[in-house]
């Protein structure tokens, strides 16, 4: 293939838990023309590490990273805050690598390199989108995922009331503030339910398993899909729902 | 030395103050309607300005400028105070300038003083040593007389008693000579004016904090919304001013940048009431003797810190706090500090100086890293660059044998080897098994964090990199 050479970092929560993101993100890029490749030896950004107080463990996995991507043209992540990790704190924790600046979230990626809005994407139904934190403040891909969105054929989208406010997920701040991340999580599905929205999307899996997972428990009948999936799903391979 | 008293004595940890906080349904309502109205107010007022970005960076390079040069800028300050007849005093830490404050008002033999609102006095804890020393210290800002008359603490650095509604401040205000007539807030201004007006006519020295102190001048700035300040700082004999030593600013047209940063950020308006200024002692007019108490109490050590030091360009505005998801939760006493919400949670455990000290320990994760409040600061903060760093921090004051540091040990060893970490990959999809219909609602401690009020992800058998293999490899 001509296009661009893009390695896929998924993400270690990604690869492991939400596969079919990754697949997505896959078919999307081919689709759009790109070379995608998965070095297979990459795991895992050091994000956790680093945000709980472990930059000394986070060090190696930065070094790590920019080994397995360093050679590519493009790197590719389904997840701001990955993404964000990569760009804003590697360069401290070892050395400048070209990997680094280099790593795309997907709604970067696709508005800014490749310079697409319309994928050729079919989603029919009602979607509300949550902006997740550090797309939004670390990364400020601002409206972009909205412009893909809007785009997408088929699909309803619908505002989100409070947007911009977090969804209490934070890594270990789940677990370390787990009522106050609760709270959080609480307001959140409220503003969801209050859009009639049969689906909420999101360009970070960490942030939609909190939503998820609380939508989830009270068996709200709203289901968490990834921008990537909505944008992969089309007219002759549509998205079905994993179990 | 003692104690520092930046954070209260006996305060539980965040998480479990944050737990009592969360199960009061009348703070959590009192809270989100009064932080976001001001939160819309702000973006406003804000939008206003077509160069705000530019105030912004101009505001932290001269708050960088000052923290560079300290040790200039306090002397020229001391120089030109003294040369315009007021005199200035040195304190360490809290204790130093508490006792420093305690002489000075026994010297005017009054037992009895008024104060200006003011961060610096509430963070050494001043009100409660005056008392030990048989000095009745009133404060005269209404949310600060709403607090002082509930034996209460602050839970907010703008309006201390915004944990409380008007029918729980008419029961406070109960005790007044002349109590309001009902929880309308005409009524319980007058009842406070009354009681207030009474206190500033009969003292003798007053006392308050500063936002600014200008050193080429040796001016003092005290920016305030409704005029108790003002008549503090000009009705009687003796002033005394405790100032922390970041507040000094080089120039007078510096004030240009932070009148226009503080009001906006602060309270959403265009400029504030009252700003009051004053440079020394003016013969004939106002106090005729002026007391500038400098107050390091932590911040030389903080200032050491090199990604911990912009702590100190905060301009007590309290904008972090109001756009903070955690402190409209939680509510600032949460914290156990005077600095509650995001800049609490750097400064607090800073100034302490001891992150062997659980509580200050737990401040820098009361924080889940949105952002929001590096976004809004007047001075531009890092404040989430700083949580991670004091994170750090806190991981290496408490060792490597915690059970934490072991788990992200294993981990880290986990992701050091793709071999590790694909056998990980395997066992944890094991975890499947525990789903019933499709959801995982309940895993053992720590999990059990997770699921008490969230189901977990079920990890599906095949993960994508095993899909890669069997399909691209
Ligand atoms: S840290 Fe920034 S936003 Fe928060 S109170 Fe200080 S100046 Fe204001």
């Amino acid at each position: 293939m001509s296009g661009p050479r893009v390695a896929l970092f998924p993400t270690c929560l990604t690869d492991t838990v939400y596969p079919e993101t990754a697949k997505a993100v896959v078919r999307l890029l081919e689709r759009l023309g790109c070379d995608v490749d998965f070095p297979l030896d990459q795991t895992c950004c050091g994000q956790m590490h680093f945000n709980t107080g472990y930059a000394e463990h986070a060090r190696p996995m930065a070094r790590a990273y920019a080994d397995v991507f360093d050679s590519y043209d493009h790197v590719v992540a389904p997840s701001g805050s990955c993404a964000g990790m990569v760009r804003e704190n590697h360069p401290n924790l070892c050395a400048a690598s070209p990997a680094a600046t280099r790593t795309y979230e997907l709604s970067e990626f696709l508005v800014d390199v490749l310079g697409v809005v319309d994928v050729g994407a079919h989603f029919p139904h009602r979607v509300t989108y949550h902006p997740t934190c550090h797309s939004l403040r670390m990364l400020g891909v601002g409206d972009k995922p909205l412009r893909l969105l809007r785009a997408v054929s088929g699909l309803e989208l619908v505002a989100l009331p409070q947007a911009e406010q977090c969804c209490g997920f934070g890594g270990t701040f789940a677990l370390k503030n787990a009522e106050t991340s609760t709270a959080m999580l609480a307001d959140k599905m409220r503003c969801v339910q209050d859009t009639g929205a049969q689906v909420v999307t999101a360009g970070d899996n960490s942030c939609l398993m909190q939503i998820g997972g609380g939508l989830s428990r009270m068996r709200a009948g709203v289901r968490t899909v990834h921008l990537a999936e909505i944008l992969a799903s089309t007219q002759e391979e549509p998205w079905v729902a994993t179990p | 030395m003692g104690r520092n008293p930046v954070t209260w004595l006996g305060s539980p940890t965040f998480p479990d103050a944050a737990r009592d906080a969360l199960g009061d349904t009348q703070l959590r309502g009192n809270l989100r309607k009064a932080t976001t109205t001001i939160r819309g107010k702000r973006e406003s007022a804000v939008a206003e300005l077509g160069d705000w970005e530019e105030l912004r960076r101009a505001g932290e390079s001269v708050k960088d400028d000052v923290l560079a040069n300290l040790d200039t800028y306090l002397e020229r300050l001391e120089a030109a105070v003294t040369d315009r007849g007021g005199v200035v005093h040195w304190a360490r830490d809290a204790e130093e300038a508490n006792r420093i404050v305690l002489d000075l008002v026994q010297a005017e033999d009054t037992d009895e003083v008024v104060k200006v609102k003011s961060m610096a006095t509430a963070e050494i804890g001043l009100n409660e040593a005056l008392a030990d020393g048989g000095v009745n210290a009133i404060e005269t800002d209404l949310a600060e007389v709403i607090v002082q008359l509930g034996d209460d603490r602050p839970s907010h650095i703008l309006v201390p008693a915004i944990h409380r509604n008007r029918a729980e401040i008419k029961e406070i205000f109960a005790q007044m000579p002349e109590p309001p007539t009902s929880d309308d807030p005409h009524a319980l201004a007058e009842a406070a004016r009354k009681y207030l007006r009474r206190k500033f006519l009969s003292a003798k020295v007053a006392i308050s904090g500063a936002n600014f102190g200008v050193a080429d001048t040796g001016s003092i700035v005290v920016v305030e919304s409704e005029g108790n300040g003002r008549m503090c700082l000009t009705l009687p004999e003796t002033l005394i001013t405790v100032m922390g030593v970041e507040k000094v600013l080089p120039r007078w047209q510096d004030l240009e940048v932070f009148l226009q940063l503080l009001p906006r950020s602060s309270t959403a308006e265009r400029m504030n009431p009252y700003t009051s200024t004053w440079s020394g002692v003016t013969p004939g007019d106002g106090p005729q003797k002026f007391h500038l108490v400098l107050l390091d109490n932590g911040r030389t050590s903080t200032l050491a810190d090199e990604v911990g030091r912009q702590a100190l360009r905060c301009i007590r505005c309290s904008a972090c706090l109001n756009v903070c998801p955690v402190y409209e939760r939680t509510g600032g006493q949460a914290y156990g500090s005077v600095y509650p919400g995001p800049i609490g949670a750097i400064l607090a455990p800073q100034l302490a100086g001891d992150l062997h000290d659980e509580q200050a320990a737990s401040l820098p994760y009361a924080s889940s890293l949105c952002g929001a409040c590096y976004e809004v600061c007047p001075v531009r903060i890092n404040i989430p660059e700083v949580l991670t760093h004091l994170r750090a921090e806190v991981v290496e004051a408490k060792g490597k044998r915690t059970p934490e540091a072991m788990a992200m040990s294993a981990a880290a060893w986990v992701f050091g080897d793709r071999r590790r970490y694909e056998a990980a990959q395997k066992a944890g999809s094991l975890t499947r098994f525990l789903a019933r219909d499709g959801t995982l609602s309940s895993l053992p401690w720590p999990g059990s964090k997770w699921t008490d009020t969230r189901d977990a992800p079920v990890v599906p058998k095949e993960s994508f990199r095993a899909w890669w293999r069997r399909n691209r490899g």
